[in-house]
């Protein structure tokens, strides 16, 4: 092989061909362009002129550069040329290998190429027959020295850990590495960390060490936080520099339970800063459904983070037994929860029913003592599932019978009939206060303000379990605040209302510190690990090397002292854990970790990643001559002039040869993929609005479908050599696929085998009846059902028309402006000559004018005309303008033909000039024909 | 056998194809002008009061107008417009050159030619007149049958690439269409004219031109042949024949200007790519302007 700078050749001798290029370029310069011969009546004018001057015969300068420049990347091509050619001698040792990999998070980005790297190292030491082991720092195994083959073969099977290698992960491996000199080869993954020290000092004893580190970037992403109503991302990357772009996304259920990506957003590095924020503002329903952030195409588990309970807000759902709007705002029993609630959680507003199925965390009945059977029975079954239905009493709950002989499933405690009263102008005694809350009570330790006083309550009746359930009372030791654990939610009531009527609770502190304890508004964003000695945290899912969330199938539970401040490592993998009413996540990477560069002594030799890889080039320069070669074609005909025009066949020719040259450039399929719908329905518009044209609906009966047709050609005809409206050849009008606002009127024949179109086509027909437009829905059952219900295709159109846009309607009257537009009619007559047309009512306050034959209506075209005269029949003319359909029987017939033409004539002039002819400056003239 | 017979037939339905839609295509055209320039003489025209004149010799007893002759001693005659009808006689080229059009959106000389000549000739049967062709295959006639024969005599193609005029069996005194684009030999095309100022005749003389025949706009090495080839011409660089040819053919037309002014005739020189209404409607007007 002879290299020239970054190119190699494998057959430099061909090289020479180079040198007869001088020859070809004179013996190719003398090819005259080929005669067009072009057809020219005015030819008798040429004969016997002659040319001034001789065209010359030489082919352009231009096309002799393309054409050598063909020949010369065929020749080059031919010597194969090779770019970066692989240059042997490096790096050759002897002695067994030690293959040092940190295998963390950070390095799982680039796995592949680091795979790739390894594979070519361990075939250059089979190469060299050098002992290989692996040791793998976060997971570390006593290396064994052994063939490279053997483990070339098990090079798939390592995989990076999700954690970084700390000082245990060290310490044991600094304890395992073999005795004897050994040269060593460290993967790293580019962070720096103390751990590395111990590593490299003990590895430079044993001999040479290398290490191989990428310079790519690396981007990691912080635990979103939750602030002032957004949600707050943070990333970090390794090296600071130009500024950059990348995309999060956030992974989560779409409504239908299927994982799908909720929101993707930029995330901007600023330049020099190596952090970048930011904030997503997200509906909250969307919010609870988001189970992890990532970085797109990072495939690291550093890029993945995964949010906990600190990012929900709970939902909860409010419901009053009688919502007084009339009345005063602080009268509304529900007025102190919303205020005391409205900061730190999402509230619903709605109807039991409604409310369920959305699945709030928290339900709040305040004095309702009925429940629907259905609901009663969703309610149970919701709080079986883990909600937490919160009560209040009040003077319903006090009048009901609810809880009182047995037991409700959905009150904590059994009542007593009335309730009670103190305090009261009619009663004696004081307001009575709250006790110390008792030991065990989620309440436990709430300071206790002075002035928060019970005036009435609903009394619990006695019961073997009253006891347990009590959670709060009063200094007299009734109960104030009982729970139930049901499933796994409970039931909680207080018995008295939430307003503040029946005590004072509501307007203190303490009302809101009560709720919080009961976990029904948002809770502390992280717990201390104090509160967390003693639990044992369950593993949900948990993140692999790559950043993949898996199931964490059989994995023990976690400790929870350890679960927020012991390193990451097999016990304690990254992942989201679940304790008893709360899960908590443990990402890859904390706000306290720090992306910083590896740092290597000067004697350590550091290898990237981005090796120059040898490429051939033979191909492309083959191919860079087979395209010259085609340009050169499409050059040559373009001088000889038959690329355009001369003959008919030409353009054709010319098509091809432009598919054959730009068919392999462009990616081949998808732009004409992405074109055809699109010219499609350009063309469509485009015949549709060339001229006016006449459209009717595609029914899919094709013999209706054509009579349909072949009427409408008939009244266009008809409308062109008798009006000034010169439409075009009608149109079949798909409604589901087809744009309808180019035209002015559509037919639509009823059948009752048609199927109904999609709400989307619906919407196009609301559209365009609103729009101006103008459906002529025909039945075709006038001479068995007359006009109505009678009929199948009656009740069809009934169907159809359900969903339509469409005003009240009548008969058409006597004076309607349909019965003047162009013609004097009476009659509409189609094959069938009934009198049922019917088409939008007048409004009911037109009046008549004294003197005038027809009431003052400047109202819009109507939008609908119906009727069941089968007038596509009787318009319908074959392809030589013969009737198609017979009518009637003789001259009368035709005489009804006749008239239906000149109803259509004048239903397209109604569309077309709206009610200009209802105008009364035509009242003379009309009077003046009319007889009057 | 059957071969002629079905040969035959297929060709007679591809000419009753072509046939229905020129007529249609001249009646619409037809329509546009007789609105535009004579919207109430439609109806009528030949039914129109012109004049009284005194009685002559030669006319008839039943033409004395009693009920004018009854208010005085003389005898009149109630002269109506119209009332003897014109004969015009068409020539339409139908040679090979008239079947030329430079771009797939023009209409060939040809089918121009043709559908001037018979909306011209459905106005005029309209307004009274007998159209009919020069020579003796369709002589003049009146009425809407004759629509129809001129209609399918139209359609058919003559053979040799630039035809002559037909100038025998012109009718004295009647009026005549000449529509060709005139750039066969223009001898016959004089004596022809000769002959028929000869005889009294006067008309028009429409040339129906290409574009591209008017403004040559072809380059490079190109054979140049005639419809029917019978004529070629070779050059190396067309792009330098044009200031020539353009000459030519203004010489062409000077000849044809001068021929009929000195016959009485008069010239249009129409291009296809224009409106077949604008020339319709000077072919009426020189026409009519003749009366």
């Amino acid at each position: 092989m002879t290299v020239l700078g970054p190119l190699g050749f494998t057959a430099p001798w061909l090289l020479l061909g180079l040198l007869a290029l001088p020859v070809l370029w004179v013996i190719l310069r003398a090819v005259p362009p080929a005669p067009i011969r072009r057809m020219f009546p005015g030819v008798v004018l040429l004969l016997g002129l002659k040319d001034d001057d001789q065209v010359t015969d030489r082919t352009p300068w231009w096309l002799l550069l393309l054409r050598m420049l063909a020949v010369a990347a065929v020749i080059i091509g031919l010597a194969g040329p090779i770019l970066n050619p692989e240059d042997e001698a490096q790096g050759a040792g002897t002695g067994p290998l030690l293959v040092v990999m940190d295998a963390s998070w950070s390095s799982a980005a680039d796995w592949r190429a680091r795979q790739a790297a390894l594979d070519a190292l361990l075939s250059r030491a089979e190469r060299e027959a050098r002992p290989v082991a692996v040791l793998r720092l976060t997971d570390p195994e006593v290396p064994q020295f052994q063939q490279a083959a053997v483990l070339r073969a098990r090079l798939t099977g390592l995989q990076p850990e999700p954690w970084e290698p700390g000082e245990a992960h060290v310490t044991r491996a600094l304890s395992m590495l073999p005795a004897g000199d050994f040269d060593s080869y460290w993967m790293s993954d580019g962070l720096a960390r103390d751990s590395r020290e111990p590593m490299l000092d003990a590895l430079m004893d044993h001999g040479q060490v290398t290490v191989f580190q990428s310079p790519r970037n690396l981007t990691a992403l912080l635990p979103p936080r939750f602030e002032d109503g957004h949600v707050q991302l943070t990333a970090r990357r390794l090296h600071a520099g130009s500024a950059r772009e990348i995309s999060i996304a956030a992974h989560g259920l779409d409504p239908a339970g299927n994982p799908t990506v909720l929101v993707r957003a930029p995330l901007t590095f600023p330049e020099g800063a190596d952090e970048g924020a930011l904030d997503l503002s997200l509906p909250a329903e969307l919010r609870a459904r988001i189970t992890r952030f990532e970085i797109d195409g990072a495939r690291s588990a550093g890029a993945v983070s995964l949010p906990d309970d600190s990012l929900r807000r709970r939902e909860v759902a409010l419901i009053a037994g009688n919502e007084n709007r009339e009345g005063l705002e602080l009268l509304s029993p529900l007025y102190y929860l919303h205020k005391a609630l409205e900061e730190d959680v999402d509230l619903l507003d709605g109807a039991l029913t409604e409310v369920l199925p959305a699945n709030p965390d928290v339900i709040v009945l305040a004095d309702v003592a009925t429940l629907g059977p259905g609901e009663e029975e969703g309610v149970a079954d919701w709080v079986e599932k883990g909600g937490t239905l919160l009560r209040f009493a009040g003077p319903r709950i006090a009048a009901s019978d609810l809880s009182r002989d047995r037991e409700d499933p959905l009150m904590p405690v059994r009542l007593r009939a009335g309730g009670r009263s103190v305090g009261g102008a009619m009663s004696w005694g004081e307001p009575k206060s709250l006790a110390p809350f008792p030991e065990g009570s989620p309440f436990e330790g709430l300071a206790i303000p002075e002035d928060v006083t019970v005036t009435s309550q609903v009394m619990a009746q006695p019961d073997p379990t009253l006891a347990e359930r009590v959670i709060a009372q009063l200094s007299d030791g009734t109960p104030l605040v009982t729970r139930k654990r049901v499933g796994a939610g409970q039931v909680v009531l207080f018995h008295v209302t939430a307003n503040a009527e029946w005590s004072t609770l509501p307007l203190s502190g303490l009302f809101v510190q009560m709720l919080e304890r009961l976990a029904i508004s948002a809770m502390p964003a992280t717990p201390e690990p104090g509160e967390l000695v003693g639990t044992i945290w369950q593993p949900i899912r948990v993140l692999d090397g790559f950043g993949a969330v898996v199931d964490a199938g059989t994995l023990p539970g976690v400790p929870g002292e350890s679960l927020l401040t012991a390193d990451l490592g097999p016990e304690l993998r990254p992942g989201l854990y679940q304790g008893e009413e709360r899960s908590l996540a443990r990402n890859v990477v904390t706000p306290d970790s720090v992306l910083q560069p590896a740092i290597w002594p000067d004697t350590v030799p550091v290898e990237g990643l981005s090796r120059p890889q040898e490429t051939p080039l033979a191909g492309w320069l083959l191919a860079l001559a087979i395209a010259l070669l085609l340009a050169d074609v499409i050059a040559s005909l373009a001088l000889s002039g038959r690329l355009r025009g001369a003959r008919p066949s030409a353009p054709g020719t010319t098509a091809v040869l432009l598919a054959l040259v730009l068919g392999p450039l462009a990616a081949p399929g998808t732009a004409q993929a992405q074109g055809a719908p699109s010219a499609q329905a350009d063309a469509f518009a485009e015949a549709a609005t060339a001229e006016v044209t006449l459209a009717h609906v595609i029914t899919g009966d094709a013999q209706l479908d054509e009579l349909a047709q072949n009427g409408l050609r008939g009244l266009s005809e008809t409308l062109y050599y008798r009006t000034s409206v010169e439409p075009a050849e009608p149109m079949a009008v798909n409604l589901e696929s087809d744009e309808l606002a180019f035209f002015p009127l559509l037919y639509w024949p009823i059948t009752p085998s048609q199927p109904t179109p999609s709400p989307a086509a619906y919407a196009k027909l609301n559209e365009y009846l609103r729009s101006g437009g103008m459906i002529l829905f025909d039945t075709r059952d006038a001479d068995v059902a007359g006009f109505g219900a009678a009929s199948p295709e009656g009740r069809k159109l009934r169907e159809l028309a359900a969903p339509l846009d469409i005003p009240p309607l009548e008969p058409v009257p006597q004076d309607h402006v349909l019965t003047r537009t162009f013609y004097l009619l009476q009659d509409f007559p189609g094959r069938y000559a009934s009198r049922d047309v019917w088409v939008e009512a007048a409004p009911p306050d037109a009046e008549m004018v004294e003197g005038m034959p027809f009431r003052n209506l400047n109202d819009n075209v109507t939008p609908v005309v119906i009727g069941g005269n089968d007038w596509g029949a009787a318009w319908a003319v074959d392809n030589r303008g013969n009737p198609q359909v017979r009518i009637g029987s003789g001259f009368a017939g035709e005489r009804q033909r006749e008239i239906a033409y000149r109803f259509g004539v004048n239903l397209v002039m109604h569309v077309l000039t709206g009610n200009y002819k209802s105008d009364q400056v035509h009242v003379p003239a009309l009077l003046d024909r009319l007889g009057q | 056998m059957i071969t002629p017979i079905a040969q035959l037939r297929q060709s007679a339905q591809e000419e009753a194809t072509r046939f229905p839609a020129l007529l249609a295509r001249a009646e619409h055209l037809a329509g546009t002008v007789l609105l535009g320039e004579h919207g109430r003489r439609r109806s009528g025209l030949g039914d129109d009061f012109w004049q009284y004149r005194p009685l002559r010799p030669g006319d008839t007893y039943r033409s004395i107008d009693w009920r004018r002759s009854g208010r005085g001693d003389e005898q009149y005659v109630r002269e109506r417009e119209w009332q003897i009808a014109q004969s015009v006689q068409l020539w339409v080229d139908s040679g090979a050159s008239m079947r030329f059009s430079s771009h797939k959106d023009l209409p060939t000389k040809g089918d121009r030619a043709r559908l001037v000549a018979l909306a011209a000739s459905i106005l005029l049967i309209r307004g009274g007149e007998r159209v009919g062709f020069t020579g003796w295959s369709l002589p003049p006639r009146n009425g809407d049958i004759q629509v129809l024969r001129l209609a399918e005599a139209l359609t058919k193609d003559g053979d040799e690439d630039y035809s002559q005029p037909e100038a025998r069996g012109i009718i004295p005194h009647a009026r005549a269409m000449f529509v060709s684009d005139f750039l066969g030999d223009l001898d016959p095309m004089e004596a022809a004219l000769t002959k028929a100022a000869d005889r009294g005749v006067r008309g028009v003389l429409l040339q129906v031109l290409d574009p591209s025949e008017e403004s040559f706009p072809f380059k490079g090495r190109t054979i140049f042949e005639s419809v029917g080839k019978t004529l070629a011409h070779e050059t190396l660089k067309a792009g330098d024949l044009r200031e020539r040819y353009l000459e030519r053919l203004a010489e062409r037309k000077a000849r044809l200007d001068h021929l009929s002014r000195l016959t009485g005739w008069q010239f249009l020189c129409h291009h296809t790519s224009d409106s077949a209404q604008n020339a319709l409607l000077w072919v009426y007007r020189a026409m009519d302007g003749g009366h």
